[in-house]
């Protein structure tokens, strides 16, 4: 029998620390997640890496226990290198260094968003899709050409996770594990049926989110609607400037795959939108599992093994992290 | 509104579907915004209806700005439909590609120069992108599709302007959209004027920055 080979994934982007281990061909064998849940208010980046810190034994302890593998049979450490918030990044470089360096294998420095579409690829089995990629931090639409994957639309301000995020806030709701801000407000706006107007703001392929959250947040301190009514206002607006960037990127694009990732893909209402685009287009919807869709090492480990093949290291000198490390700009020669 | 002949499909936008027709002997372009069902129909009316009002005023608007836009012939509210003059000519996004450096910078230069004419009147164009400009016989570049435009002098809004501009070129024309791009610039200035050109450049420069993953990222925490 042939040796396996593995590698093992650290994500640290933001507010969850993860390790995933991944075959070389593309079995994910573990793919543990710590998220950092703040108290109050937003996230705090140095509270974060310091969680990352602390629970990074931990999690990287139960992911090799979970991959049924020893430590040494590992051949690659992946890393997301950015974009991110630097000291949650840096922290997870430190741990990947350190690792590389006592395992003695190389260090492979990931691109955080590439990686989400690597593992959305695999998970789906899209093979060129059109991917609209939505987090707290990330509202981009993207497809491959030419040796890249190009930006074709994104938000010109706030990502549509955080503009969620921050209206469930003001409005006094609480997170809790297993319960994002975004799954409470796609709850209560099930409920709402009256369509408040707001800003819609869409601007070639390009959204911008601020003047609408500005303007819901307003409404909220008046008190003159139902928080449901709000709720869902804020998502049907939101959600159908993204979808109609998303249509006219495809309409341009001609792909026949649209991938739906990142913690907003959850939402039921969003897929709902994107397939219906797809299929008015003619194109395959393939919405990300959960477990994969957010924040994960799996990802990163995935995406370490596709460049890893295709000879690409990064030596510890040039491992520092890339906080605004944008997706054009990273090389994918493993995409044909 | 009077009889309209042999209507042809050319081309399915995104947005909307555009039919070449005859009317009152002559050519015309028939834009007509279709229903989105994946929006309420409530919100889908009132975006189709708001862009069906402000595309000809703006294309009006830009004219006077000394932009060559389509003439608009009829207005059609209810069925969210502009009847407008056909311009008979050939899509810059096609002609870059086509014609040589030179010819190709100097394309650009004249783009960044109506640029700058619209910017100077007050108008943003908002989906600046080679489909929507048209080369006709007379070497006259026309615009299109002004439904996500807006009347602002905002830096802010100038700067998504050309931010599309550049994205355009990057995504569509990637072995020569700097030289292109700096060739719009060019022009933009020689209108605007350098200060101007410059204050909105690092506008421009801000978008591309703003970090996803600033401090403000997650609201108010500090
Ligand atoms: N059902 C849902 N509907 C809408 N939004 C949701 C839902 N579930 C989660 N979210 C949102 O997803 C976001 C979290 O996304 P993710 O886990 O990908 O992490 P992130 O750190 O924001 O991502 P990234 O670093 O990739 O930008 C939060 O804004 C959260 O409110
Ligand atoms: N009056 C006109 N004469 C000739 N060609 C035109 C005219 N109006 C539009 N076109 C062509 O048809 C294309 C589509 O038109 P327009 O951009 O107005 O529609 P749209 O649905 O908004 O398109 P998109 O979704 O691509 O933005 C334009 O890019 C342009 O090349």
């Amino acid at each position: 029998m042939v040796k396996k080979s593995y590698c093992l994934g650290i994500e640290s982007t933001a507010d969850d620390f993860s390790v995933g281990i991944s075959t070389f061909d593309g079995k994910i064998l573990a793919n543990v997640i710590s998220a950092y849940i703040p108290e109050k208010g937003g996230i705090h980046p140095r509270e974060a890496a310091r969680h990352h810190a602390e629970v990074a034994d931990k999690v990287l302890e139960e992911a090799i226990k979970k991959a049924k593998i020893k430590l040494k049979e590992i051949s690659a450490i992946a890393f997301s290198q950015g974009p991110g918030l630097g000291p949650c990044l840096r922290t997870g470089a430190t741990v990947a260094r350190a690792l590389a360096a006592y395992l003695g294998v190389p260090l492979v420095g990931v691109n955080h968003c590439v990686a989400h579409i690597e593992i959305g690829k695999l998970k789906t089995g899209a093979i060129d899709p059109l991917t609209l990629y939505v987090s707290g931090g990330n509202t981009i639409v993207s497809a491959f050409d030419s040796g890249r994957y190009r930006v074709f639309g994104e938000t010109l301000d706030i990502a549509v996770g955080n503009c969620l995020d921050v209206f469930a806030r003001e409005a006094g709701l609480s997170q809790k594990r297993g319960l994002p801000f975004g799954a409470i407000v796609e709850k209560l706006a099930a409920k709402g049926k009256k369509l408040i107007p707001l800003p819609y703001t869409v601007k070639g392929m390009d959204i911008s989110l601020s003047g609408l959250l500005t303007a819901a947040v307003n409404l909220l301190k008046q008190g003159t609607y139902k928080l449901e009514d709000l709720c869902y206002s804020l998502q049907e607006t939101a959600f159908s400037m993204i979808t109609e960037v998303t249509e006219r990127a495809l309409a341009h694009t001609e792909k026949k795959e649209v991938l739906l990732t990142g913690g907003v893909a959850a939402n039921k209402r969003l897929q709902s939108m994107i397939k219906y685009i797809a299929k008015e287009h003619g194109a395959k919807f393939c919405v990300v599992p959960s477990e994969f869709a957010v924040d994960n090492g799996a990802m990163i480990a995935w995406t370490g093994v596709l460049a890893y093949q295709h000879g690409i290291v990064t030596p510890i000198e040039e491992s520092f992290v890339k906080l605004r490390w944008r997706l054009e700009e990273a090389a994918v020669p493993w995409v044909k | 509104m009077g009889k309209v002949k042999t209507l042809t499909l050319i081309k399915k936008g995104a947005e909307a579907d555009l039919y070449l027709a005859e009317w009152h002997n002559k050519k015309v372009m028939i834009k007509k915004r279709l229903a989105k069902k994946y929006r309420p129909s409530k919100l889908d009316r009132q975006i189709r209806v708001y862009r069906t009002v402000h595309e000809p005023q703006l294309m009006h608007e830009a004219k006077k700005a000394g932009v060559p836009t389509p003439t608009i012939y009829m207005v059609d509210l209810k069925k969210a439909m502009i009847i407008m003059e056909f311009i008979d000519g050939k899509q810059i996004k096609q002609l870059l590609s086509e014609v040589s450096a030179n010819k190709r910078e100097k394309l650009c230069a004249k783009i960044g120069q109506l640029v700058g004419k619209l910017h100077s009147h007050g108008i943003v164009h908002g989906d600046l992108t080679t489909s929507n400009m048209i080369l006709n016989s007379e070497k006259k570049i026309f615009f299109v599709d002004f439904g996500l435009g807006e009347k602002t002098k905002e830096l802010e809004a100038r700067g998504v302007d050309l931010h599309l501009m550049k994205r355009a070129l990057q995504s569509t024309h990637f072995s020569f959209a700097d030289k292109c791009f700096k060739a719009v610039i060019k022009g933009y200035s020689g209108i605007v004027g350098d200060d101007v050109a410059k204050n909105v450049l690092d506008k421009v420069k801000e978008i591309e920055r703003r970090g996803r993953y600033v401090a403000e990222r997650k609201g108010e925490s500090k």
